[in-house]
């Protein structure tokens, strides 16, 4: 809401600026986003009026003007187009600082003196019209400054309303905000009724009253409908953002803006039969006022007379009853629609008007018959023309009841943590222009009419919070009964997870939740991802159903940006529309490429291959794994390398996968070098157990090492586990320290080299009991995969 | 004669200790002396064929003769040694001025790291943290919050839609509702998360992330929510910052209010009032909606946005950069 700071003067006397009212405001919860002067400083312009134009001896597009302003006359060269004889316009005398720059001094143009300069709207920085020189009214006084002549020292203030406050998308209603703030009293102009001088009416049906409940019209017969606005209309239009479109539009703009309450005219000639207040039937079509050939939906509301629609209710009128400059006879509208009735519709046609957002967020019920006495006046006095009499349609029972609100001053104390004087609250109540009546520690309060807002006791407590000042309120710092709540200790948590992978070197990232159906089906991973109704872009259309096109994306845009070498990871919930149920999920995401670490004078570094990844899921789990057996199997998934791909168990339970990107992608992205990743499910891995002691041991510890040669069908994991199982409860640790294939070895056979490191935590162990544990562990091995001794 | 004889010979041998310049050709002297065909070794071999007389007197020279040996050769190992680690000490020599050698250093997303901050001082202050789904439906996102079904509010919410009805939700004040539908009162938490607005410009992304706080007790006051946030603010940015509130709306808080703080320029100058936050009082229908009496507990509620304390804290000055991911970016607040 933008409104012009004198105007608001002139009904609530407050004795302040414009910064100071917007500061006011602000702190009244009315957000003053900007505060602009009107115009530009134009000291030195005047009005002007061209007494007599001749042609330029030199130049056809030049004319030399004598023109009358602050002093006597002066010679002017103009080149606008509308230069004539009895024009009155701005003049910029000498000396004067345009508002672009320009310094007006005298100059000489194609040989003729210029004194002085006549002015364009832009020039002036009064408006966008560049086709001439501005045009000032006949009556403008020749040589009174600009500024004075235009009311010009003045500001716009523009208000960022919360939805909640319609009553104060008016000058009306800004006036009793800042009445009740300032403690100033309210002077609202005088508007009389205006007496019918025609019996014309029009004949009004409300055919759905819990969207219209209640609906005023009136006639007026023989207007002059290309009557000029008065200047000083035109400019407080202005100074809202809205242009003056003929006297009978900008009246009802005014009104709309003075009192809140949107308005609308029809052209009487094109209205067949009468007025009906309907929802749309399927299929028809209206053409509004913008041009545009619109489909209303069945739960929009119409204007209609007894023959089309003539407008889309509360939100913009039809082309066809429009005023034009020929028309005669108006039937003026002021009507109150129900704002569940309006919200959301021109929006949907693509519309966003004055009178929709008014209406959508509610419009004070009892204001119509006033409004429409204030169009009335104005409009008589601009236009002339014969009023008929008020004509109203109304539902009392569809109309919004008021209802008073008991206010209970210990309630009113407990929610502020403050001591309010009974006496200040009702005046503070007062002020807003609630009735208030007192019994004892409480208020009935009767809101008023415009104040929708007001529906409870909590209502009641914020508007006094407001009016007193939420700074005045005090403060009170924390403290009192402490309540110990730690987390669990076993609970890991993504803080952990995060600070152990920074100290890691992994980078944390974080994309996008949305991606596009085609970057998850590259990946083989779009099934089950779940598209949004109404997404911003192709590229954003679905959900995530895994971090990895995320961490590959990022990848790639690094890698583009010549950062050859890094570790990235990501959490983040994602998203899959299940076969029984939709899953959301917390997940982790790891992604290594480039070299081991950074470049060093040491030697060139190894580049990154599938054990580090794997070391560093090893390392997390060390930290996190929750209390579960953790394995690694060899697996098969569209978006790994086929032999390098595995996933991760825990309580065989699969928690996640891990493996060096299918190179086939890598290539197709343009990912140069081999990309490692891995994902996991989150709460699978933050996590751990709560330890508990077991005695180490002082007796040491034996190390016998076997080389056995195995098939290569078996993977390592599987035959330490095997030994871990026949070795029991006296393996303490086993370990794999070589692995050889090649000469000596069978094709398809690798040799295996582990070691096996056994303690008994009670006694030193003997050798011939280690020698038939050995024993019973290779047997084994040789009866489960054939793996022999090496040789 | 005899006497002079081990007086010869060790003034020899000393005299080849003193010589020797390595380890080996020490050995080498001990050996010739005193191995076992050494030749002080000879002479003691030989004070058997001596007579008995002399036997003692020449016995004692020899040991002392060995004996001082012993110890020359001992002494001038030590010193043989402590040069030959000096030499290689000397030739480990390195540069260590030349850089190390490790995985370069990771780090937490500028916006986590801010996240982690802010919920740090939240625990320390008694609220619990609470999680809750993205995907959300009407009734937590809106309803339950006394959203009006046809509210302007709504609108201004600029919400994602999943084709069944269900939404991405725009706060995470659904999980205040869901924690207090769960436990009732009274309930301290805060609510860290992602949530989604359809708008997307110089100063919107379309995600961001949200902290959301619920304190419902007996007695909780607006007062204590100013006392609260100041003491949060502060220690959040560590400084003491001017703080002011102002009436706003939020469905679901009554009063409700904007926070500013009045920010201060790296040169310690006063700046603009900035929005840092919105808070307010639990609306009564919210307490109602989740069965906790209005008339018995009061509560109040507030809600940071993440990117923007970061970008205050961090002095970031485009919203965007959070999500580009660009590692020159993020490395800068490791």
């Amino acid at each position: 809401m933008k409104i012009s700071h004198r105007w608001l003067g002139e009904w609530v006397d407050s004795g302040l600026n414009a910064d100071e009212i917007a500061e006011r405001f602000t702190l009244a919860g009315l957000e003053v986003d900007s505060i602009e002067p009107v115009a530009p400083p134009l000291e030195g312009v005047v009005v002007g009026e061209i007494v007599s134009v001749e042609p330029h001896p030199d130049a056809d597009r030049l004319r030399v003007c004598k023109v009358a302003g602050d002093s006597e006359e002066r010679t002017i060269v103009c080149g606008a187009p509308n230069a004539r004889e009895g024009l009155k316009a701005p003049l910029a005398t000498l000396g004067t600082k345009l508002p672009g720059g320009l310094k007006i001094k005298p100059a000489k143009l194609r040989g003729v003196g210029s004194e002085g300069m006549l002015c364009s709207q832009p020039e002036l920085g009064l408006g966008e019209d560049a086709d001439g020189l501005m045009e000032l009214p006949g009556d403008a006084p020749v040589g009174e400054p600009l500024s004075a002549y235009l009311d010009l020292d003045d500001s716009i203030l523009e208000i960022d309303l919360t939805p909640n406050r319609a009553d104060c998308l008016s000058v009306r209603g800004l006036a009793r905000e800042l009445s009740a703030i300032t403690a100033r009293p309210m002077r609202a102009p005088a508007i009389d009724e205006v007496s019918a001088e025609i019996e014309r009416g029009v004949e009004i049906a409300l055919e759905s009253p819990q969207d219209c409940p209640r609906y005023v019209g009136r006639v007026i017969e023989g207007i002059d409908a290309a009557a000029a606005t008065p200047l000083w209309m035109v400019e407080r239009l202005r100074r809202s953002g809205i242009r003056s479109l003929g006297p009978v539009v900008d009246v009802t703009n005014y009104v709309l803006l003075e009192l809140g309450q949107p308005m609308h005219a029809f052209d009487l000639d094109r209205i067949e039969g009468g007025i009906r207040v309907r929802r749309a039937h399927k299929g028809e079509t209206i053409t509004l006022l913008d041009g545009q050939e619109v489909e209303p939906d069945e739960d929009m509301l119409l204007i209609a007379d007894h023959e089309r629609p003539l407008a889309i209710a509360g939100v913009m009128g039809g082309e066809h009853s429009a005023v034009g400059e020929t028309t005669r006879d108006i039937l003026l509208e002021s009507a109150w629609f129900n704002p569940a009735t309006i919200s959301g519709r021109a929006r949907r046609l693509g519309l966003s008007t004055e009178s929709a957002h008014r209406f959508e967020r509610g419009v004070d019920p009892a204001l119509q018959r006033l409004a429409i006495e204030r169009a009335t006046g104005l409009i008589m006095a601009i236009a002339g023309g014969r009023p008929g009499p008020v004509v109203e349609a109304v539902d009392d029972d569809a109309l919004p009841g008021t209802s008073s609100v008991e206010l209970r001053m210990a309630r009113l104390n407990r929610v502020l943590g403050a001591e309010f004087d009974p006496d200040s609250v009702q005046s503070m109540l007062e002020r807003l222009g609630m009735e208030v009546s007192r019994s004892e520690d409480r208020f009935c309060v009767l809101a008023p009419t415009a104040r929708r807002d007001i529906e409870i006791e909590a209502d009641l407590i914020e508007e006094v919070a407001r009016i007193h000042g939420y700074d005045r309120l005090p403060a009170r710092h924390p403290g009192g009964e402490i309540v110990v709540k730690a987390p669990a200790e076993t609970q890991t948590g993504e803080r952990k997870l995060r600070e152990q992978l920074a100290a890691r070197g992994f980078q944390e990232i974080m994309s996008w939740s949305f991606v596009s159906q085609e970057q998850l089906d590259r990946l083989s991973m779009g099934e089950g991802a779940q598209p949004l109704a109404n997404p911003l872009s192709r590229e954003m259309a679905v959900l995530r159903t895994s971090l990895l096109p995320g961490l590959l994306d990022v990848a790639g845009r690094n890698l583009r940006r010549q950062m050859p070498s890094f570790r990235l990871f990501e959490t983040g919930h994602c998203f899959r529309n299940g076969a029984e149920s939709f899953e959301e999920a917390w997940r982790l995401g790891l992604l290594m490429t480039g070299d081991v670490r950074p470049e060093h004078f040491s030697g060139k570094p190894r580049e990154l291959d599938y054990f580090d990844l794997k070391g560093e899921v090893e390392n997390l789990l060390a930290f996190n794994a929750i209390d579960g057996e953790v394995s690694f199997e060899r697996t098969d998934l569209p978006w790994l390398h086929p032999g390098q791909a595995a996933r991760l168990l825990i309580d065989g339970v699969q928690a996640g996968w891990l493996g060096q990107l299918h190179p086939a992608l890598a290539g197709a992205m343009e990912l140069d070098r081999p990309v490692f990743v891995a994902e996991f499910d989150g709460s699978s891995i933050s996590g751990r157990r709560l330890p508990e002691h077991r005695d180490s041991g002082r007796f040491p510890a034996v190390r016998r090492d076997i080389a056995i040669v195995v098939s290569d069908e078996y993977p390592a994991g599987e035959l330490i586990e095997a030994v871990r199982e026949s070795a029991g409860g006296l393996l303490e640790n086993c370990v794999i320290f070589d692995q050889y294939r090649g000469e000596g070895i069978e094709t398809g056979f690798r040799s295996l080299a582990i070691g096996l490191i056994l303690r008994d935590v009670s006694r030193t162990l003997k050798d011939r009991e280690i020698d038939a544990l050995l024993e019973t562990v290779l047997a084994d091995l040789d009866s489960r995969f054939g793996a022999k001794l090496r040789g | 004669m005899e006497t002079t004889a081990s007086q010869n010979l060790l003034e020899d041998a000393l005299e080849q200790v003193a010589k020797a310049d390595s380890e080996r050709t020490l050995d080498e002297v001990r050996v010739r002396f005193l191995g076992k065909k050494g030749a002080l070794t000879a002479q003691l071999k030989e004070l058997g064929q001596l007579p008995p007389e002399q036997r003692r007197e020449a016995g004692q020279q020899i040991n002392g003769a060995k004996q001082t040996l012993e110890s020359a050769i001992a002494d001038r190992g030590d010193v043989l040694a402590r040069e030959h680690l000096n030499a290689r000490l000397a030739e480990e020599t390195i540069d260590v001025t030349l850089p190390g050698r490790a995985a370069e250093a990771g780090g937490a997303h500028p916006v986590n790291r801010a996240l982690d901050r802010l919920l740090d001082i939240f625990q320390r202050l008694g609220f619990e943290v609470a999680t809750g789904p993205e995907v959300e439906n009407d009734y937590y996102n809106f309803e339950a919050l006394n959203f009006p079904p046809h509210h302007p509010a709504r609108a201004m919410h600029d919400t994602f839609y999943l084709p069944d009805g269900r939404l991405l939700r725009t706060h995470t004040s659904p999980v205040q509702i869901r924690v207090m539908k769960e436990r009732g009162a009274p309930v301290r938490i805060v609510a860290p998360g992602r949530v989604f607005r359809s708008d997307s410009d110089q100063t919107h992304t379309p995600q961001f992330h949200q902290v959301e706080g619920l304190l419902v007790d007996r007695d909780v006051t607006f007062a204590d929510l100013k006392g609260m946030l100041s003491d949060f603010v502060n220690a959040f940015f560590e400084d003491d910052l001017e703080m002011r509130l102002r009436p706003s709306y939020f469905p679901f808080t009554e009063p409700s209010a904007e926070v500013d703080v009045r920010w201060r320029h790296p040169d310690g100058t006063a700046g603009d009032w900035l929005e840092v936050l919105g808070c307010g009082m639990v609306h009564p229908n919210v307490l109602t909606n989740c069965g906790v009496d209005p008339e018995e507990y009061t509560g109040y509620a507030f809600g940071l946005g993440v990117e923007r304390f970061a970008m205050l804290r961090y002095r970031v000055d485009d919203l965007r950069l959070f999500f580009d991911n660009d590692l020159r970016f993020l490395r800068q607040f490791r």
